[in-house]
Parts: structure tokens; C-alpha cells; sequence
């Protein structure tokens, strides 16, 4: 019997995190109580994209989307919607007032601005289940270019439809598979860079959870374009569910003969195989990548030959990423010309961007490109929490820089976000309020670069680390005047001399909020303030001597005695000893301690 | 898997049990399931109506339930519910008048007045 009622529950990273797995259970068992196991089904799916309000649970035919489920809501979600037809009001994602009608998916207005090409099976098929992908017409662009175009047909199609890469260079697909398409070689590779590391981004990861399938057909048909019979996705070892999943449905495909020898009888044979990275940042480089795929310690070369001449084991090679993949399949079925209307002249298509920080709906996203950045924080981000004010964005990882709020009307796409010093990335997007030091964020960035660099070519391992030792001496209190204009300097070098992308863009975040945010950089070295209030050493604890009560809680509460003086009369912080771990403001209960 | 044709089968077999998962342009039965309407016997006739559709691979149409709508006397009862929000409430069902309302009303749009609940407040 076909069911009636099919219960959605998301199983991606974050969902399963705030236990969905054990909702899955739940839901199963309480079928069963109620006898109803034959009418309802349970379908773990990929991201629905609304992490913040997970997890997740869609129950169709009704389309009725519940947020914020806990293990223990599932009984009254049985009893209640599946057994009496009564839809959970007080789950409804949504607002919070009465709401009589259901409210779909489609509906929030979280999900309505967007356009999923990339994510149109995430949150909507079991990844784990080959026919749901199917029935979606997966395999179909496959079946289509094996048996009715040339390799060079599908060249041509991809690059008609303007596809560019999504990992971050926004380089034309279609021409980097024309490239290694026209190298004459015995072996040829094509490779999936799913080594997602840009702090925050995981929309590669939620693709390979919620639609591995999409990939493992996008790259055997980016095989028959280039004559290429292996492909290797290079995935992190921290993503363990995708890994899973990506592995089971390799299996499934191979079942079916659609990887393998002599795909739907036509002679063409694709093998396909995982590569697992230990997570180092670098080996999202290209060169690095493919070396460590090899084998290797993951390095970086340089470049030319480029990957499409000499690549993995010096084969001409494509390296595609996960997100760039996923959208080739769509442009087989429906046409490069349709995927070609969407987006701007420049920047065709959609992108999908992993919103996080500062915002109410932190959550993955898919827009047209050209959407405003305003429309992506406000109105699918649901704007900043707590009222504060939008400071900037930071897009593109620790590559990228940062958009000010003065640009917050600006279309996303690659070439107006490289214009503002910024670049579109793998689709990181840091939201950041007024409570950001923006000087400190520029830390972090750097931080995390001198962590990842692989060490091979000097200005990546020494530069960088020289850029941080400054903005560590500038957010202690300790920078000067001439420190900004040496940043600079050694900013432009490492740019102009570092062996591969990630150190050419190392300083990118640096110099983006050094045109942007001097000011706050001048407050930090000239007046020795940090204006947000994150920089400690700046700041100073001292008590109010008005609003101060004299009760002495603070003195005995200070672990270091900073703290003295005489009961009922107010008290004095000695600013010597104070080591700024705000115990004492804590516990005054007159908020007489001040912290700036 | 050999061909095109092979897909296909796979991809039209799935699709019928996911259509499920479409909420645009759609028929919703609607099977009263209250108390009243389980002791009239509306589980099977639920399980009728999936059945119908199941047989006649009808994507179109989706089957969920309600609780009572004050009627008990005509249990077991449904509402048809057409794309354009028409409704329509069937009254007194079997397995049957289940056919009939697949076969007239679903498929060829066509409501059986004989069935619904106007017919008998008449």
C-alpha cells in the first residue's frame, strides 16, 4: 500500500546534532503503537537550509513544516496530526500567532526569495534511496548526453549556459572542460574539491548529505565531456555523515550500472572513488589538493601547467567544486538557455550561501545571483538579533573581505563583490553587528590563515604571521600609527609573491577592513580605544562610585583581590592586579561596574 | 540497468509514491477520523481510497484526515477538496461510493451529488 502521510525529518549535520535521529525513532515507534506503520512513512532527508530552527519536520500531503522538534514533541505529532488530522499549532514554523492554516515550505517567507538549483533535492528527497533521486529526473541528464550529445555538444552547452565556479575563482565551467577536453592524453581525471574549509561555509557538505547523487552523475558526465574514465571527490574526513552517504550512494549507483563499465550500454565506462583529507586548509587549493590525492603531504605547485594540461599524476585533469557540480545535471535537462535567464549578465545562475553570525535565520540559502544583499540579511536572514545595528558582512572566507553597511544595496555577484575588495568564495557569509571589532575580526581571519599555511613558500609562512604579530600588538593596545601603513606594505607583498591562491589572499581580509574600518583601526592605535568593546586589553573594569553601595560582594567575589576598601562606602578597583574576567560586574546586583 | 526505458520505469514508479510530497494543484480527500468516524468504519475507508488511487496511479489526489465535524450521524464521511478550493462532503461511505467518487469526481471531475451530504439533508 502506498502511504498516506510521509513525516520528513532532516538528517543533516546540524539537524542530527539536535537529535534527529532519535526523533526518526520516535516517530517509528509510535507508529507502530498506533498501528498506523502501513499508512505513514518516515523520510530522512538532506538540509532544509533553516539550521537555526531545527530540526526540521515536513509532514506532506499537508506540507505543514515544524521547527524546534524535540524527541518528546513526536507523541503529540502522532497523536494529534497523523491520528486526528489536527496540525501541532504550537510547532508551526512561522510566527508565533494563531495560525489557521497550515503553512508549507513553500509559504515561509525564509524559503520563498529563494531559488534552489543547486539545493533542489535537499530537505526534498532521502538521499540514502537512489529512486527518490530518480523520480527527480536524476540520472536523466546522464542517460541524455551518453546517448544524444558529443563531449563537445555537452562543452558547448556548459558553456552557453555560463556557468562559473562555485568554490570561489568563478572561473566559466565550460571552458575548463574545454581546456582538458582538447588535451590528448592515454588518462584523464575529473575531481570534486568537497574539501569545504572557509570558517562557517558548509553548503558543499549539505549538498553531499542531502543529494550525493547529483554529484556522482555530474561528474561522470563531466568525464564523458573531457574523455575522462575516473573521477576522485576529495572529501574531508570531518564530515563522517556525508561520507556515509556519498559512499552508500556510489554503491546504489553501482547497483544500477550507472557507474561502472558500458553506462546504458554505450560503451562509456566511469569509476569513481573517495579520497578522504585530513582537513587542512590548504588542500582546498587545487594543486594541493590533487597532491595530496597522489599521496603527498598537500602542498601547493605552481601554476602553469595548469590542471587541465598536467594535473593528478600529470594527466590533464578538472577540478570541479561540489556546488558547481550539482548544478550541471539541471543545465543538461533544462536547457542551457534557462539557467542562462537567471542571475545577471555576468554571474549566471544561483549561489548558495551558509548564513551565519550576527542573523535571526542563520541557515543555508540559494538566490539569484544579482539578489541584493540587503534582501539575503533582512528578509530570508530575518535581519540582526536584539535590534542592534548591521555592521557588515564578510563574504568569502579567509580569503574575502568585508561588504560595510554603506554597500548593503549592492547585487550579489563575482565581479560587484571583487569591486568592493570582497569576493563571493565558496559562499561564507559572517553577518557582524555593531558589537564586532572589526579590527579583531581581521585577527581571527589572519589567525586562521598562519594556523593553515602549509609553510612552502615564504611569504604565506613568515608575511602572514608578521600581519598578525601587529594586529595582536594593535588589539593589545600596544600598535602605532606607522603599524597600519606596514601592514600594508607587507599586505601587498605577500599578495604579489605567495606560491598559490590561499596565500595570495591571505591579507585580503586585512586590507578590506583597513579601507573600510580605519577609523576603528586609528581609535584602536591612536586613542588606544577599542569602539565595540571586544578588545579586553583596552578596557578597564571600574566601579561607579554613585550608584556603588559599598555591600563588598564584588571584593570578595574578585579572585585576584582587586578589589578593597571599606563597608558602605564605595569601593576601588586596583587596575594593576584587575585581569578583566568581569566577575565583579557579574555579581553587583546595582550595576555599579562599568566595563569599557 | 540497460537503458533509458529502464530509468524511466524506475523514475515514473518512484514518482507515484512521491507525488505525495507536492502540495500544488492537487485533490485532498479529507477522511473524518474521529472517534465517531473510526467506529463507523473510517480506517478502511481510508484505506479504500489510498487503494483507488494507488490502482489508478493517480498523482493527482492526496488522502489525509480530520477530526469530527459535529455530523457524527453521517459518519463515515470525507471532503473532496478540488485544486480551485471547492469542497465537497461525501456522507454515509463504503467501499463502493469510494470507487464511484475516485472514478467520477477525481479522475473525471465530475462530483456525485447522489453521495453528499446535500443529497440527504434534502
Amino acid at each position: 500500500m502506498i502511504s498516506r502521510t510521509h513525516v520528513l525529518v532532516c538528517g543533516g549535520t546540524g539537524c542530527a546534532a539536535s537529535k534527529s535521529t532519535e526523533i526518526m525513532a520516535q516517530f517509528e515507534k509510535h507508529f507502530l503503537a498506533k498501528g498506523i506503520e502501513k499508512e505513514a512513512k518516515v523520510v530522512k532527508t538532506g538540509c532544509f537550509g533553516l539550521c537555526e530552527k531545527g530540526p526540521i519536520v515536513v509532514i506532506y500531503p499537508e506540507g505543514a513544516t515544524y521547527a524546534n522538534v524535540k524527541p518528546e514533541d513526536v507523541k503529540e505529532i502522532v497523536e494529534e496530526h497523523l491520528l486526528k488530522g489536527r496540525i501541532v499549532k504550537r510547532l508551526l514554523l512561522g510566527d508565533t500567532e494563531a495560525q489557521d492554516v497550515a503553512r508549507s515550505l513553500e509559504n515561509v517567507g525564509f524559503f520563498s526569495r529563494q531559488l534552489r538549483i543547486a539545493l533542489r533535492n535537499c530537505g526534498v528527497i532521502n538521499p540514502e534511496v537512489i529512486d527518490e533521486y530518480i523520480a527527480r529526473d536524476g540520472y536523466a541528464a546522464l542517460g541524455k548526453v551518453l546517448t544524444k550529445m558529443k563531449p563537445q555538444d555537452v562543452i558547448a552547452e556548459m558553456k552557453k549556459s555560463g556557468l562559473r565556479g562555485r568554490g570561489g575563482g568563478g572561473f566559466p565551467t565550460g571552458m575548463k572542460w574545454e581546456f582538458a577536453a582538447v588535451q590528448k592524453a592515454d588518462r584523464k581525471y575529473v575531481c570534486c574539491n568537497a574539501d569545504e574549509g572557509d570558517p562557517g561555509a558548509f553548503m558543499d557538505r549539505s549538498v553531499l548529505e542531502g543529494d550525493p547523487h547529483s554529484i556522482i552523475e555530474a561528474m561522470a558526465i563531466a568525464g564523458y565531456a573531457i574523455g575522462a574514465n575516473q573521477g576522485y571527490v576529495y572529501v574531508r574526513a570531518e564530515y563522517p555523515i556525508a561520507v556515509q552517504r556519498l559512499r552508500l550512494a556510489m554503491d546504489q549507483a553501482r547497483g544500477y550500472g550507472l557507474l561502472g563499465k558500458n553506462i546504458f550500454e554505450t560503451g562509456f565506462d566511469f569509476e569513481l572513488e573517495i579520497r578522504l583529507g585530513a582537513g587542512a586548509f590548504v588542500c582546498g587549493e587545487e594543486t594541493a589538493l590533487m597532491t595530496s590525492i597522489e599521496g603527498h603531504r598537500g602542498e601547493p605547485r605552481p601554476r602553469p601547467p595548469f590542471p587541465a594540461v598536467k594535473g593528478l599524476w600529470q594527466k590533464p585533469t578538472i577540478l570541479n567544486n561540489v556546488e558547481t557540480f550539482a548544478n550541471v545535471p539541471v543545465i543538461i535537462n533544462k536547457g542551457a538557455d534557462w539557467f542562462a535567464s537567471i542571475g545577471t549578465e555576468k554571474s549566471k545562475g544561483t549561489k548558495v550561501f551558509a548564513v551565519g553570525g550576527k542573523i535571526n535565520n542563520t541557515g543555508l540559502v540559494e538566490i539569484p545571483m544579482g539578489t541584493p544583499l540587503r534582501e539575503v540579511i533582512y528578509d530570508i536572514g530575518g535581519g540582526i538579533p536584539n535590534g542592534k545595528a548591521f555592521k557588515a558582512v564578510q563574504t568569502g572566507g579567509p580569503s574575502g573581505g568585508c561588504i560595510p553597511a554603506a554597500h548593503i544595496d549592492v547585487p550579489i555577484e563575482y565581479d560587484t563583490l571583487i569591486a568592493l575588495g570582497s569576493m563571493m568564495g565558496s559562499g561564507g557569509m559572517i553577518v557582524m553587528d555593531e558589537d564586532n571589532c572589526m579590527v579583531d575580526i581581521a585577527r581571527f581571519f589572519l589567525e586562521f590563515t598562519v594556523d593553515e599555511s602549509c609553510g612552502k613558500c615564504p611569504p604565506c609562512r613568515i608575511g602572514t604571521k608578521r600581519m598578525l604579530e601587529i594586529l595582536e600588538r594593535i588589539t593589545q593596545g600596544k600598535g602605532e600609527l606607522s603599524d597600519l601603513e606596514k601592514l600594508e606594505t607587507l599586505a601587498n607583498s605577500i599578495k604579489q609573491s605567495a606560491l598559490c591562491g590561499l596565500g595570495q589572499t591571505a591579507p585580503n581580509p586585512v586590507l578590506s577592513t583597513l579601507r573600510y574600518f580605519r577609523d576603528e583601526y586609528l581609535a584602536h592605535v591612536v586613542d588606544k580605544k577599542c569602539p565595540a568593546g571586544v578588545c579586553k586589553a583596552m578596557m578597564t573594569y571600574s566601579i561607579v562610585e554613585d550608584k556603588c553601595k559599598g555591600c563588598g560582594i564584588c571584593a570578595k567575589r574578585c579572585p585576584v583581590d582587586a578589589i578593597s576598601g571599606v563597608v558602605k562606602l564605595p569601593y576601588r578597583i586596583d587596575q594593576g592586579k584587575c585581569i578583566k574576567c568581569g566577575v565583579c560586574m557579574d555579581s553587583c546586583k546595582f550595576a555599579a561596574i562599568t566595563f569599557k | 540497468m540497460k537503458s533509458l526505458k529502464d530509468l524511466e520505469a524506475i523514475r515514473d514508479r518512484a514518482k507515484q509514491e512521491m507525488s505525495l510530497r507536492e502540495t500544488e494543484n492537487k485533490t485532498r480527500i479529507i477522511v473524518g477520523m474521529a472517534t465517531c468516524g473510526i467506529a463507523a468504519g473510517a480506517r478502511p475507508i481510508m484505506a479504500a481510497f489510498n487503494q483507488e488511487l494507488e490502482l489508478r496511479g493517480l498523482h493527482s489526489a492526496s488522502v489525509s484526515i480530520t477530526g469530527c465535524v459535529g455530523v457524527c450521524r453521517y459518519e463515515p464521511m470525507c471532503d473532496v477538496i478540488d485544486p480551485n478550493g471547492d469542497r465537497t462532503t461525501y456522507i454515509n461511505l463504503d467501499a463502493g461510493k469510494v470507487r464511484r467518487i475516485v472514478a467520477e469526481h477525481i479522475v473525471n471531475r465530475r462530483p456525485v451529488t447522489a453521495f453528499t451530504i446535500g443529497a440527504a439533508e434534502r
